[in-house]
């Protein structure tokens, strides 16, 4: 490890300016923070949290609907422990469940399926959250309600990387030199699903695991391209990502689910970025069966500079919410909600 | 995003098994695998499903880090 | 908090959420300098007497888990907390509350391993009571207990005595207790081999005591599990403390569960551990004497108190870098990213 560690230090003097990468993925966030990387890279190279986290972006109005659907009789709300305390504007699943709702926490959707089928006379519903890695998952619970578990819904948030990436490219000055990309999103998708970032946008994609080798690997290969001035996808997690990805996988996303334009925490609505459940599953369709609540959800993130900080444009500390109206129980934008998000970071440590 | 674990298939029933990470176990589903999963072969779980199968050399590798994995678990 | 607060399962997992709820709700309006110690037993002197006394309630689900039962752990909480101030546990009680519709056969295996503890930890079970709740109201069965004990003389392990150059030992592995309990949790199911370590730690710091008196403090890392047990060391002692990844003991099946769920070992609960810190010259004697214990053998260093950053702990990891480790916000999550 401590050869890898120099040989980032000598790629960084060779690349002679300072740079930014940024793990698109909020587990690559986790990992780089849990071996404590950041406190061994050089100066130069600073680590972006990207909008990889999809407990962080999902929006409040997803989170109204799910807390509205959780009050009604008969149900139960199956979720991921990841999205139990994310604050909304009308509270959090946590302070629902204190309230009376039934709130399960579960490790899959296929868990959140079996509830179903020992309760019939529940009605479970389960927050579909996560990008490609874990759309399929939902994907396959749907397939199995379709056989016989009239009870089982879905709410569906699942969004894809692609769309996302590039609405964040387009949308102003980008100082990101390169990209970490997300290793289990890769496992599923492929590598192709990159190559736009590379061929349009001119910036080198390295797709990495999560361990701390893959992570240092990762950022070396990273920087060797920087300093070699090319934009290409480059896959340094070869033991888990085939350029095709899983196919099977990506049949049944396309079998369940079809594109739709959803809105991000701190982006706004980015077009076909979403995934919504597809009519032959629409009796399992929990955004149909129980309709959003007609009360308007208000707009936090107005003024929220959260894209910039994406971006690498500007620092928390110039977004005029930051710690005034925006912080960690009160979060406005994507950054602030995870833990290791950039602006929770900003927040914590300085 | 995505928390994924490398995990040992120990028996297998149509597209349900028993994997075990790391001696704790539990069930898994393999329905995303083109061709399922035999007992003794490594997968990637996430969320209760397989991802992913690795290749008898794949598995070696896999096998070797999960020696060194240490506190934090494979992320 | 805001006066609209309401009270949420985080504010009982002994993380960043309980301490608000004691320092804003709790302690104001009962106020006084022994309270104010702030450790889980209130150090007490009566008559020349200088006695060890606290409570502890037992709300645990599932009421049976692999190495153990409620019963078993409302004794042996009380008993470590007493354990913790250098105290030979001497006298408990025993309050139920039981929720209508609880099978008498289920109380009686649970007093019985009460008992059993009882027994085990040298200390009697001198008054009780009994109450019961309307189904609904409980879960089961809800057990308080209270305890006194006798401290040593001389022996004084506060946390709030650790002092830089101090080394912190553990006397076992990490985490075993709280992965034992999720396991068995409703809509989590796995199997492992791995039980529960709840045990009365009181024979354990009684050889530690008598192999180094001069202990400088002791803490049992339960709800919040090391994390939390550092981060009230470092600030009552106002002293950072820093620990070594690659030295944490730890179970390949609870790495394995907490890989699998996404947790943190080191905010794991733990039942039958202790934390052990102590001046570097008496490092030796004090494993030495833990794992001549048969619940100690596997005792070791993991770190050391440090003058700065104050309040704070660091982890220095097994790859050379280092980052904080905070205080837990309250029970960890199973998570997907």
């Amino acid at each position: 490890m401590d050869a890898k560690l120099q040989e980032i230090r000598e790629l960084a003097q060779q690349v002679g300016h300072p740079v930014q990468l940024m793990e698109v993925c909020g587990t690559h966030t986790t990992a780089a923070f849990r071996v404590g990387l950041r406190s061994l890279l050089p100066e130069s190279v600073k680590l972006l949290s990207g909008p990889g986290c999809p407990v962080c972006v999902t929006h409040d109005r997803f989170l109204e609907h799910a807390l509205a659907i959780a009050a009604q009789p008969d149900t139960v709300v199956a979720t991921f422990g990841d999205m139990l305390r994310v604050p909304g504007c009308s509270g959090s699943l946590e302070s629902a469940r204190a309230r009376g709702a039934q709130i399960q926490v579960v490790y899959s959707p296929l868990d959140a399926l079996q509830t179903a089928k020992q309760h019939p006379e529940l009605r479970v519903i389960f927050l579909g959250i996560g990008f490609e890695t874990t759309a399929p998952t939902t994907a396959g619970a749907l397939v199995a309600a379709k056989a016989g578990v009239p009870n089982f819904f879905v709410l569906s948030a699942h969004k894809t990387m692609p769309a996302a990436l590039r609405a964040l490219l387009v949308s102003g000055e980008m100082k990101i030199d390169a990209f970490l990309m997300p290793g289990h999103v890769s496992v599923i998708t492929g590598m192709h699903i990159y190559e736009f970032v590379a061929e349009e946008f001119k910036r080198p994609c390295v797709i990495t695991g999560f361990e701390p080798n893959d992570l240092v690997a990762g950022i070396a290969q990273a920087l060797r391209l920087i300093a070699a001035g090319r934009a290409v996808v480059d896959n340094q997690y070869q033991r888990a990502v085939s350029a095709e990805g899983n196919q099977k996988a990506q049949e049944l996303i396309n079998e369940v689910f079809e594109p739709c334009d959803t809105e991000w925490r701190g982006l706004g609505k980015i077009p076909g970025s979403g995934l919504a459940i597809r009519a032959a599953y629409a009796a399992h369709n929990a955004a149909h069966v129980f309709p959003a609540p007609t009360k308007d959800v208000p707009e936090t993130s107005r003024g929220c500079r959260c894209g910039e900080v994406l971006r690498g444009a500007i620092t928390p500390p110039q977004c005029p919410l930051f710690r005034n109206v925006c912080t960690p129980s009160t979060p406005h934008g994507a950054c602030m909600v995870s833990g290791e998000g950039t602006c929770a970071a900003y927040y914590r440590y300085s | 995003m995505c928390l994924a674990i490398p995990a040992k298939v120990l028996e297998v029933n149509g597209n349900e098994a028993v994997i075990s990470v790391q001696g704790v176990r539990r069930t898994a589903n393999l329905m995303l695998l083109e061709d399922g999963a035999q007992p003794g072969e490594y997968v990637l779980l996430h969320a209760g499903f397989a991802l992913r199968k690795w290749t008898e050399q794949e598995a070696k590798e896999v096998e070797e880090l999960l020696q060194e994995v240490t506190l934090t678990g494979i992320g | 908090m805001p006066s609209d607060e309401i009270i949420l399962m985080s504010h009982g997992g002994g993380g960043r959420r309980t301490q608000q709820l004691l320092r804003d709700h709790v302690l104001p309006p009962l106020d006084n300098p022994i309270l104010r110690q702030m450790d889980d037993a209130a150090c007490l002197e009566l008559a020349g007497v200088q006695l060890a006394f606290t409570t502890d309630s037992y709300v645990i689900r599932p009421l049976f888990f692999p190495g153990g039962d409620i019963g078993r752990l409302a004794v042996c909480g009380t008993v470590n907390d007493l354990a913790m101030q250098g105290a030979q546990p001497l006298y408990l009680t025993l309050g139920l509350i039981l929720e209508e519709g609880l099978r008498v056969n289920d109380l009686d295996t649970i007093m019985q391993s009460a008992a059993a503890a009882a027994r085990e930890a040298g200390v009697q079970i001198v008054a009780g009571d009994t109450k019961v709740v309307e189904r609904g109201a409980g879960s089961g069965l809800f057990i308080n207990t209270a305890g006194l004990g006798l401290r040593r003389s001389g022996v004084d392990t506060h946390i709030a005595n650790a002092r830089p150059g101090d080394v912190i030992l553990i006397t076992g592995t990490l985490g075993d207790h709280g992965v034992a309990v999720l396991s068995r949790r409703e809509g989590l199911a796995f199997q492992t081999e791995l039980v529960s370590d709840v045990a009365p730690l009181n024979g354990l710091t009684a050889a530690l005591l008598d192999a180094v008196p001069g202990v400088h403090a002791l803490r049992d890392p339960t709800r919040g599990g090391l994390a939390a047990a550092l981060n009230d060391v470092a600030a009552a002692a106002h002293v950072g403390i820093r620990i070594e990844e690659k030295a944490l003991p730890v179970r390949p099946d609870v790495r394995g569960a907490c890989g699998l769920l996404g947790l943190e070992p080191l905010s794991v609960a733990n039942e039958g551990k202790a934390l052990v810190i102590c001046a570097a010259a008496d490092e030796e004697r004090a494993l030495a004497a833990l794992r001549a214990h048969p619940l100690g053998h596997d005792a070791c260093r993991i770190g050391a108190v440090l003058a700065a950053p104050a309040g704070k702990v660091l982890l220095h990891t097994r790859i050379g870098g280092e980052r904080l480790v905070e205080m837990p916000l309250g029970d960890d999550l199973p998570r997907i990213c």
